[in-house]
């Protein structure tokens, strides 16, 4: 391999590793704040990139569908739980976001052509479709189970994994999709062409998580969110609502996965299924990091992109085996000089 | 004149699966006094502040915060109206500094639109400097007196109309204690109630102006904190024969 | 219904199975009985150990191909060729081969705690999946065919109704030894890893070894399951042994109720009958596009799981309530006592221990003494760190510098359950019990070290009579502490001060010659501490040394021999208690002036 192979294959690593590092956060944030090992992170990706190229060749994506369910499904239980406690006034912010968002979506949606709209509006658009499925999965799903044990909130999310994939499969059919790139810029940088999509990839992740740490040290509903997750009885008696911070941290979860979907859907043909390999890299990158610490997941994510880009040229069906097995050492190495503080207090 | 009462709980039952935690539980608060709860270990106290604050589902009965009761209880809630609960396990954010622990005592006053959380963290900051000198280091890193303060600190963002207090004194010196309960008894004149749960029954009844024993779940005497003292049963049973080296 | 009807009636109505049962049923049920021996290897390792596996599948696969290659392999060398001469020999080198690599793997990934262990199980569970598809030798993507039928007394097993026996008894068979083994010595040390390692450890358990022994059992089940699979199907290929088949089992364990055996045959069998049913229904009524079988199958485990978080089987329970086994403790011989020193004999000796936590100091030049006989009560403000002593002498963190001495022996540096084993014993200041066990088996975790039989013993219940001396032991102790009336309730049922004084009888079934107590009296109301004074003073004069971090001034100045007053770390005051209560600077530090 010569110089300008390594570097190519670093700049694949980077910015693969980039959006596992994305994906990586997400998962810290998940788990820190609710205890959920979020496996359909990967969905998210898929759902992300599929929707925007569903509205790229004038389809309406399937979505859209599971938007309005899923929101109908929400107003009933709200309104089921509102009739039982006698409630009824506050049911009017549930089903603005779970009726009246989605519908204003569909109506958008079918009577305009989303397939001639401009690239940023179609961004957004799928943005607007995919986002608001995560809090609403968490108020259905996960919510009734705020106090289960991290082994069932794990196999409830294999559970909701395995539905969203057969979904994804119903709205998106088995062939996969790439869409427009950002930008058709090629830089030559000392021999090797950098291509516009990729830095677009490694600098909207680096905004995004500049935007993140901001958000955690400085916004109230950041620092609410992290008091959350270091204690949930203290935070829920200062009147952070677990269910408000479960939520919320769904929404960023599912904004992070689409962008990462949308990112990357004109460098790889993105499938109904692809999300969860991507979902568990970023989840190798997040476990590197001990599932608390936010710079060290990012730093083991761009590590899985780099060890996969690498190993992918050398052996390339070994791959996948490859990043999983090498990443037992470093998992090694945390474990030992981590040292495993056992939950006093 | 009588101030009027704020909390009122009337017949609050809580129940563990099968077993019946609290049994018909009735008692309230007036605007500004100090109420104790003591009680053996074991006899339900804690459970009775979780039910109040809305941690713990209860199974019947009542509970009216200024005069506003719902069929089932928020934590979320009750903070917005002004009740606050330090409990025993203190509870601080362990990796986040004083200062943000603090602010985050603010949390649902800023929600409410407020934003007079500086001026009050002065003011804790007045009541208890060690928190100021500490403002920047981790709650985690404190003693066990400070996180106490800190605690208690916090809870006093909120600006509540009642606070409760979860065994203050389990764990700390004798020193530390007699601080905190001197910071308890000076927020009587700022107006706040206070319902407090101690098992250091002595000091709990010098302090408090009225008092509530609680055994296995159910309210077995009520009183002044004098009749209290004075009773046999109360002081065979919680303030022992000895006592010469506690305050 | 007693439980043991209930287990005969089980069986009756197994063994008429394929009597009147028709083919396919029969089919569904030799699968439901492979899956639950694997689900029943992570019952124990997930719902007991608390070990997150997903990489089961693969543990199958390695049974299943080892028995595949050796009976279909040809011009194999003399040395392994016989084993392949029948499966019969090839079911021992299956399990062998399995435990083995298990061994390897859970070398490495059972050094990882939390969360580290699913993701290390993930990436082994990868690797051999891969494996299987890419060594040429093992076939490939495409597998091995020509796998022979299984022989039993000179029956041909190709008959599926036939096999379904050998299949069942086995099944039956794992599920008597695994509730043999939980209830036990090594039982109560798996359950106990669920508690956290340093309680474990304190009380004397290899934490790592239990660990390695629920992992191992998992992977021979697995193995087993394996070997049936190779010789019912008859050929294998790489497909049922990957991540998803792994995530499936983890399923089974959770959905049929990871806390007990039967979980797993409930599990295991819903979640089989279930896809079954869900392929042949879902076509019907949506027309030929399938795929919605994953989609109502997510749903229905959602469901199931929002229902009933412990699974199904604790259900299962509460709609047929078996009347409860007449539990008791059996009368037995005590066991043997640690000879102790004399009253006097210097137990324990701290000489100028100092630990440091990045620049805190938390204990400075530290020293002070215990002996036989004596009561020593440590007492200090909050964080002027008693309980990292306590943590220093008990092995639970290691010195900065200095030494602590015990029984003339030095045990800094040794491990918890190495120094527990010499004879000393602790209580926690946070209390640490299993909240599901009953208040008799907590206790008898801490008679650990005073039996000796291990696995295999347990398994096959051949361990009854050593169990019964630990328990009636163990009992003996509850009866001490004077809780004899919650002898058989969970200790999770009881007040917090009667869960310290649990842990207080649990540190006494250790037979120990020195008893440190972090904090017995916070919680106690009076009459209880003044039973607990009793019970301690009473524990002296038998000659035990007693360590003792309290706070409550008047329960140790009534109490204790000497005094040592801690305060930011360092010694500030020693004596009797009268002189330590006159001494100025204790004055001014801890007590806070006379009123």
């Amino acid at each position: 391999m010569d110089l300008q192979i390594a570097l190519l294959l670093g700049q694949d690593g980077i910015v693969n590793g980039a959006i596992y590092a994305l994906l990586a956060l997400a998962l810290v944030l998940v788990f820190a704040v609710t205890r959920i090992i979020f496996i359909p992170q990967g969905e998210f990706v898929a759902f992300g990139a599929l929707t925007l190229a569903s509205f790229q060749v004038g389809r309406v994506p399937g979505t859209l569908w599971l938007l309005v369910g899923l929101g109908v499904l929400v107003a009933v239980v709200e309104i089921g739980i509102a009739t039982r406690n006698g409630t009824l006034r506050r049911l009017v912010s549930a089903l603005t976001w779970n009726v009246a968002y989605p519908a204003v979506a569909a109506i958008i949606i079918l009577l305009g052509e989303p397939g001639t709209w401009p690239l940023v509006v179609q961004v957004a658009a799928a943005l607007a479709l995919v986002v608001p499925l995560g809090p609403m999965v968490y108020r259905l799903v996960y919510q009734p189970l705020q106090s289960a044990s991290v082994l069932v909130l794990l196999i409830v999310s294999v559970a909701v994994h395995l539905a969203l994939v057969g979904l994804g499969l119903l709205f998106f059919g088995a062939e996969g999709s790439r869409t427009t790139p950002f930008s058709d810029a090629r830089l030559d940088v000392g021999g090797v062409v950098v291509t516009g999509q990729a830095l677009w990839v490694v600098g909207a992740s680096a905004v995004l998580i500049v935007v993140l740490y901001v958000f955690f040290e400085r916004s109230l509903w950041g620092k609410a969110l992290r008091a959350t997750a270091i204690n949930r009885t203290g935070a829920r008696l200062m009147g952070i609502s677990t269910t408000q911070a479960g939520k919320l941290s769904f929404a960023l979860a599912a904004a992070i996965g689409a962008a990462s979907g949308i990112l990357i859907a004109p460098i790889t043909t993105v499938y109904y299924d692809t999300g969860f390999m991507i979902g568990l890299k970023g989840f190798v990158g997040a476990i590197v990091g001990g599932l608390a610490s936010y710079p060290v997941a990012a730093g083991g994510a761009v590590l899985v992109g780099l060890l996969e880009s690498y190993s992918s040229f050398w052996a390339s069906a070994f791959k996948e085996v490859i990043v999983f097995t090498v990443i037992i050492p470093v998992l090694v190495w945390r474990s030992l000089t981590t040292r495993h503080v056992e939950e006093e207090e | 004149m009588e101030q009027p009462v704020i909390l009122d709980v009337e017949d609050l039952c809580v129940g563990y699966g099968r077993v019946e935690a609290l049994h018909r539980v009735s008692l309230n608060v007036r605007a500004g006094e100090i109420v104790t709860v003591i009680g053996p270990n074991g006899a339900g106290k804690t459970t009775l502040l979780s039910a109040i604050m809305g941690l713990l589902p209860r199974s019947s009965g009542n509970v009216r915060f200024l005069h506003s009761a719902a069929r089932e209880i928020e934590v979320e809630r009750m903070v917005a109206m002004g009740m606050t609960l330090v409990p025993e396990k203190r509870e601080l954010f362990g990796e986040m500094s004083v200062e943000d622990n603090l602010l985050l005592g603010a949390f649902m006053r800023r929600r409410l639109g407020h934003r007079d959380e500086r001026a009050t963290m002065d003011e804790v900051f007045g009541t208890f400097p060690r928190l100021k000198e500490r403002r920047d280091q981790l709650a985690g890193t404190l003693s066990g007196g400070e996180r106490q303060m800190l605690a208690i600190g916090r809870a006093l963002m909120a600006k509540p109309k009642l606070l409760m207090l979860d065994e203050p004194s389990l764990g700390l010196a004798p020193l530390i204690v007699r601080e905190i309960f001197r910071v308890i008894g000076r927020l009587r004149q700022t107006g706040v109630a206070t319902l407090l749960v101690e098992q250091n029954a002595k000091a709990a009844l010098q302090l408090a102006d009225r008092g509530y024993v609680l055994e296995t779940g159910e309210i077995a005497l009520a009183g002044s904190s004098g009749e209290l003292r004075d009773n046999p049963r109360v002081v065979e049973s919680y303030l022992g024969l000895g006592g010469k080296h506690q305050q | 219904m007693s439980a043991r009807s209930r287990v005969i009636v089980l069986v009756i109505a197994l063994a008429l199975g394929p009597l009147i049962l028709p083919e396919f049923h029969i089919t569904l049920l030799n699968y439901i009985g492979l899956y639950a021996l694997v689900t029943l290897g992570l019952v124990l390792l997930t719902g007991v150990g608390g070990l997150t596996s997903f990489g089961q599948a693969a543990f199958v696969g390695v049974g299943a191909y080892t028995t595949a290659y050796l009976t279909t392999a040809e011009g194999l060398p003399g040395f392994v060729a016989w084993v392949g001469v029948s499966p019969w020999l090839t079911l021992p080198a299956a399990v062998l081969l399995t435990v083995v690599v298990a061994a390897m793997l859970g070398l490495i990934t059972l050094r990882l705690s939390g969360h580290y262990l699913p993701l290390g199980t993930i990436a082994w569970g990868m690797s051999l999946y891969f494996l299987f598809g890419n060594l040429s030798f093992l076939g490939g993507h495409t597998g091995l065919t020509g796998i022979p039928s299984l022989n039993l007394f000179g029956m041909d097993l190709k008959d599926g109704r036939h096999f379904y026996y050998l299949i069942w008894v086995l099944v039956l068979g794992a599920l008597w030894l695994s509730q043999n083994l939980l209830d036990s010595r090594e039982g109560r040390a798996i359950r106990a890893l669920k508690g956290g390692t340093v309680m474990a450890e304190a009380m004397g358990v290899d934490t790592a070894r239990s660990k390695m022994v629920v992992f191992l059992v998992a992977a021979g089940y697995a193995a087993l399951s394996g070997w049936l699979y190779a010789h019912l199907q008859r050929f294998v290929n790489p497909t049922p042994f990957g991540l998803h088949i792994g995530i499936e089992y983890l399923f089974m364990a959770v959905v049929g109720g990871a806390g007990n055996v039967w979980g797993a045959l409930v599990g295991a069998g819903l979640i089989t009958v279930l896809k079954q049913w869900l392929q042949d229904l879902l076509p019907r009524i949506f027309g030929a596009s399938g795929n919605f079988e994953i989609i109502f199958f997510g749903l229905l485990m959602i469901f199931v799981l929002h229902r009933a978080r412990d699974g199904l089987w604790p259900v299962v329970r509460r709609l047929f309530p078996a009347q409860a086994a007449a539990a008791g403790v059996v009368a037995a011989a005590p066991l043997p006592i640690r000879e102790k020193p004399v009253a006097g004999t210097v137990l324990l000796d701290v000489r100028d221990a100092v630990k440091k936590f990045g620049g805190l100091t938390a204990n400075n030049q530290m020293s002070l003494s215990v002996k036989a006989g004596e009561i020593l009560a440590l007492i200090g403000p909050n964080g002027a760190g008693k309980s990292t002593l306590f943590n220093l002498v008990t092995g639970v963190e290691p010195l900065t510098s200095g030494e602590v001495h015990f029984l003339g022996g030095r045990v800094d540096g040794k491990a918890s359950r190495e120094i527990a084993r010499l004879g000393m014993s602790r209580t926690f200041q946070h209390v640490r019990l299993l909240a599901t066990m009953s208040v008799l088996e907590n206790v008898a975790i801490g008679a650990h070290l005073r039996g000796r039989q291990g696995v295999f013993a347990a398994a096959f219940h051949l361990e009854r009579a050593e169990e019964e001396r630990l328990l009636a032991e163990a009992a003996r102790q509850v009866e001490l502490v004077g809780l004899t009336e919650h002898l058989m309730d969970p200790v999770g049922s009881l007040a917090l001060g009667q869960q310290r004084t649990v842990e207080i009888a649990r540190a006494l079934a250790a037979d120990p010659s020195l008893l440190l107590l972090d904090e017995p009296a916070a919680g106690l109301r009076y009459l209880e501490k003044a039973a607990l004074a009793d019970l301690l003073r009473k524990l002296r004069d038998n000659g035990l040394g007693i360590l003792l971090v309290e706070h409550d001034m008047d329960f140790v100045m009534g109490l204790a021999d000497s005094v040592v007053v801690m305060e930011f770390g360092e010694k500030i005051a020693e004596g009797l208690p009268e002189e330590v209560q006159g001494n100025p600077d204790v004055i001014e530090a801890y007590l806070g002036g006379v009123d």
